[in-house]
């Protein structure tokens, strides 16, 4: 129904959040993905998730690549500016974005041949540097929009629609964030909106680099049984290490879990992350562990879901290079011009 | 007997010595020392791509007529390094001078008859006089100064007083400097034939309050200027320094006494492709930002200058030119990248270039470069050159006018949003092909839209509607037009007498082609010139070639592109173009163009003449 537009009315009861947006002020477009699309879940998931963080729609930049889940932010938080940039290059788009303006939100969508083929460089060198942003993967293993063949997230010995085995050994990206640094590190399915929300919600908050691999089965291409990446195998291997609550500073935080099978992690602006543990020996705040128990279970054939690694007091690209707290962009003649009398004595000393 | 030659004032002596021996700096030395009397001189360095011990070379030209182009040849070698002494002795001009270390006898005789040999002692003295290894070596380099001074009658005192700046607070490197200088020269006066050296530097009064400095820490200086605060960038030769300086002076001038902090960003990114992401990210989001590389650095850049162009986000990118193609001559001077740098990326795209002459523009042009590309929304390349940008350059002063604003363009505010402003981010109101744009973060309700490197309509929604993309494409020419009225003109020199002959050359031709004219003058050949500073072409430009029977255009490049861009964007005969080039790594020469055009306007008045018999 993608030819249709969407209406702009909505119902007068709609409930609205502390800033008075209603849950309708956070979409965008109509998408145009294929009708049950995995990428939709998460884009509504992150819909969901602003308008739960009371975030001002336009003080949010959303950046993409190229590909299926590029477009995807046409379909959420029409009010922001976006940014569909090129091929595997958002992370720098974004980088430079952000030490444009420190004060704005900045969420990255890419996908798996985005981030993980032809940008997987900038992937890299963005998590590297701690450019304090969301960074969304919507990862479903293959090329959509030409048709189906394997990206470089696609397990090794897995088939394709035509029958294809994959013979490539497969990049994962959370394993690759954490031993890159960075801050936060999450994966997710878009299948299980429960768990997918507060993650995105704990990321948005985050002061650092923080990154989200999220499973989503592409319906069209990569959703039969010899995928590894299709709603059953996703969900008959799921592996949660954690269930996670997120609560902003203020918030009552009830108790309606066990003590002991909580672990509680307040992030730098206060914000308290509960992580509902699946898994007695799992700690969140272990980056090594983290990286052991992703290979441990990746080794078993099961996917290991959840908040895998924060760092509750994180610092990011504008810390390490020590910029001013006033966003670059809003500097003037002031602040970035010397003048004439500076000038002269540079003469001066050039003689 | 052995002519000798004689001048004042006018000679090149040309260093060859051993990178990383710390030579660099003495020779710098010596061609300030000659400033300092007045008497212009234009240094150059040859360089290798290497970090240590290959063969360097400073060649310096001094010129009382303030000739600041490579002349070519040389009158006196100071030949240091032994494993090009045979090469760097056949060098030497017949009556020339060779000037070199003598403690190991070399048959140099052997090698020239027809020079003037000078031979010192420099390792010896310097053994004698030091132990340790490293002032051996670098005190080497200040007695050849010393001794030169003598030979040439440069003033000590200058020498002494460029110690005592450089070493203000550094009292025992002072002492042992000045020490060292006079141990060369008090040899030099004793031991050589100072008064039969036929080149002698005289105090003068040419050099007025020029400025000594390099295209590229100007261009960095001009960034700073020009008020960019994000610069991204990866390594290349020869581009580097303009980022070193844009942090040095922003270190000095940008950081905030009270913090500490900067307000300023510089990222190494990981490659060419990241740093141009950034400053098309910064830019996009409202900060003024900018990029420096080379040529295989725009290669890698290409697919994110045509994004920039169709997206319309403005870009400063400086590109100092080495030569090319592919990895070239990294340590090596051309004008190669014109078209790849106009035409960049795939599909129709043209982009703003400026051609600075010397480190005055490449200051003045890093500045406007940024205003320029706020205005027009698009990339906009600064062409240095490594002889511009890596070579010290006498050069009018630094101007700024107080009074001046940023030009940021046409940037639509929340105040005008609010006020019912119709916003279309890429909807012409002005006729100028130029539309708004807004900041993220502008408004809460209005103003916002989506980025994309896809076709879209006025509203930036996407579309692939021909008429719809037609339209937008036009407005992009129309833009491209505007452009031509901002760009700096070019600027013409009219020949002392009426004349049908003209000459078209851009950056850093200009000096040698200014000496070339003078030459052609006194040959009784007029020739008018036109230096074009920036791409689109002014239509004066036009104007100029339709003038003359005759237009060279000289350029650093096998390939013609200046010449080949005239005339496929002025719609121009090739006919009415003769190219003069010059792309063998070196620097153009006043000769060379002499030369050229001389011979070739010999051929022209044959032919007329063959005219005239029917």
């Amino acid at each position: 129904m993608t030819y249709i537009a969407k209406p702009k009315l909505h119902h007068p009861a709609l409930r609205t959040n502390k800033i008075g947006y209603t849950r309708r002020d956070y979409e965008g477009a109509i998408s145009t993905l294929c009708a049950g699309c995995g990428h939709d879940s998460i884009s509504a998931a992150i819909v969901q998730a602003c308008f739960n963080l009371d975030i001002e729609p336009h003080k949010v930049a959303k950046l993409s690549g190229i590909g299926c889940s590029s477009k995807a932010p046409t379909y959420f938080l029409g009010g922001s500016h976006g940014f569909n940039t090129v091929h595997g290059r958002m992370p720098s788009v974004l980088t430079g974005a952000n030490l444009a303006n420190r004060e704005l939100t900045y969420l990255g969508v890419s996908g798996d041949g985005d981030s993980a083929s032809i940008g997987l460089g900038q992937f890299a060198h963005s998590m590297r540097r701690g450019v304090n942003m969301t960074y969304i993967v919507m990862n479903n293993g293959v090329y959509g929009l030409t048709k189906g063949q394997f990206s470089a997230t696609a397990d090794q010995g897995s088939k394709s629609k035509k029958g294809v085995t994959n013979s490539d050994a497969p990049v994962d990206l959370v394993a690759l964030a954490l031993q890159l640094g960075a801050t936060f590190v999450a994966r997710s399915f878009s299948g299980d909106k429960a768990q997918l929300i507060p993650l995105i919600e704990a990321a948005l908050r985050h002061e650092g680099a923080a990154f989200i691999d999220v499973l989503s089965p592409c319906v069209t291409f990569n959703n039969h049984s010899g995928s590894t990446k299709s709603y059953d195998y996703v969900r008959e291997h799921n592996e949660a290490v954690n269930r996670i609550d997120f609560f902003v500073p203020g918030e009552e935080i009830t108790t309606e879990y066990a003590p002991g099978t909580l672990q509680e992690v307040t992030q730098h602006d206060g914000s308290v992350l509960r992580l509902r543990k699946l898994n007695e020996d799992y700690d969140a705040h272990d980056r090594v562990a983290a990286m052991n128990h992703l290979q441990k279970h990746h080794a078993l054939g099961e996917i290991v879901t959840g908040l895998l690694f924060v760092d509750s007091d994180p610092t990011d690209l504008h810390t390490h290079i020590n910029t001013v707290d006033t966003p670059l962009n809003k500097l003037g003649e002031r602040a970035l011009c010397p003048g004439s009398a500076a000038l002269k004595k540079i003469n001066a000393s050039l003689r | 007997m052995i002519k000798k030659l004689k001048a004042t004032n006018d000679f090149v002596v040309k260093f060859a010595t051993i990178n990383g021996s710390g030579s660099a700096s003495a020779n710098e030395l010596f061609a300030r020392a000659i400033m300092r009397m007045g008497v212009p001189v234009s240094p150059r360095n040859i360089f290798p791509s290497n970090i240590q011990g290959m063969p360097t070379w400073y060649e310096v030209r001094v010129s009382e007529a303030g000739y600041l182009g490579r002349r070519g040849g040389c009158d006196m070698m100071v030949a240091l390094n032994p494993q090009t002494f045979d090469a760097d002795v056949r060098e030497v001009e017949a009556g020339g001078y060779l000037f070199y270390d003598s403690t190991r006898v070399i048959p140099v005789a052997s090698l020239r008859d027809d020079i003037n040999v000078i031979g010192i002692p420099l390792t010896q003295i310097c053994n004698e006089a030091y132990t340790d290894a490293r002032e051996r070596q670098l005190f080497k380099n200040i007695i050849y100064v010393g001794a030169l001074a003598a030979l040439l009658e440069l003033d000590h005192k200058e020498i002494e007083k460029l110690f005592s700046e450089q070493y203000r607070d550094k009292e025992k490197l002072l002492d042992s400097n000045v020490k060292a200088l006079h141990m060369g020269r008090d040899y030099a006066l004793a031991h050589l034939d100072c008064a039969g050296m036929g080149l002698k530097v005289r105090r003068a009064n040419k050099v007025g309050d020029s400025i000594f400095i390099d295209g590229n820490q100007a261009a960095g200086l001009g960034c700073v200027y020009g008020g960019a605060s994000v610069c991204a960038w990866y390594p290349i030769t020869p581009s580097t320094s303009v980022v070193e300086s844009f942090q040095k002076y922003c270190a000095k001038f940008r950081t905030d006494p009270d913090t500490g902090k900067r307000n300023y960003a510089i990222v190494q990114a990981e490659d060419e492709l990241a740093s141009i992401g950034m400053v098309i990210g910064a830019s996009w989001n409202g900060a003024r930002a900018f990029t420096a590389t080379s040529g295989p650095g725009v290669s890698l850049m290409t697919e994110f200058l045509g994004l920039a162009y169709f997206a319309e986000i403005p870009v400063t990118l400086i590109n100092v030119q080495r030569g090319g193609p592919s990895t070239g001559m990294p340590s090596r001077t051309q004008q190669s990248d014109l078209i790849s740098c106009a035409y960049a990326s795939n599909g129709d795209t043209k982009h703003v270039l400026l051609f600075p002459q010397d480190p005055k523009e490449s200051f003045d042009f890093s500045a406007a470069a940024l205003d320029l590309a706020d205005r027009l929304q698009t990339p906009v390349f600064v062409m240095l050159d490594l002889d511009i940008g890596m070579n010290a350059r006498m050069c009018a002063p630094f101007e700024w006018d107080d009074s001046k604003r940023m030009d940021r363009g046409k940037v639509m505010t929340c105040e005008e949003l609010e006020a019912g402003k119709e916003f279309g981010r890429y909807l012409d109101v002005d006729g100028d092909g130029i539309t708004y744009r807004t900041y993220p973060g502008t408004h809460p309700t209005k103003g916002a839209f989506f980025t994309r490197g896809t076709t879209k309509d006025h509203y930036a929604r996407y579309s692939e509607e021909g008429p719809v993309y037609i339209d937008n494409m036009e407005r992009l020419s129309r833009k491209f037009e505007t452009a031509k009225e901002l760009v700096p003109k070019p600027l013409e020199r009219r020949a002392s007498k009426p004349t049908k002959c003209g000459v078209i050359h851009f950056g850093s031709t200009s000096p040698s082609m200014n000496e070339a004219l003078d030459a052609l003058e006194t040959q009784g050949m007029y020739v008018d010139a036109l230096r074009v500073r920036a791409f689109p072409f002014h239509s004066s430009v036009v104007d100029f070639i339709e003038a003359h029977d005759h237009v060279f255009v000289v350029e650093q490049n096998r390939d013609a592109q200046l010449r080949t861009m005239l005339i496929t964007e002025c719609g121009l005969d090739s006919a009415q173009l003769t190219p003069v080039l010059h792309y063998d790594g070196t620097p153009i020469t006043a000769r060379f163009i002499t030369n050229a055009i001389a011979s070739r306007l010999a051929l022209f008045n044959v032919s007329s003449l063959k005219k005239v018999a029917q």
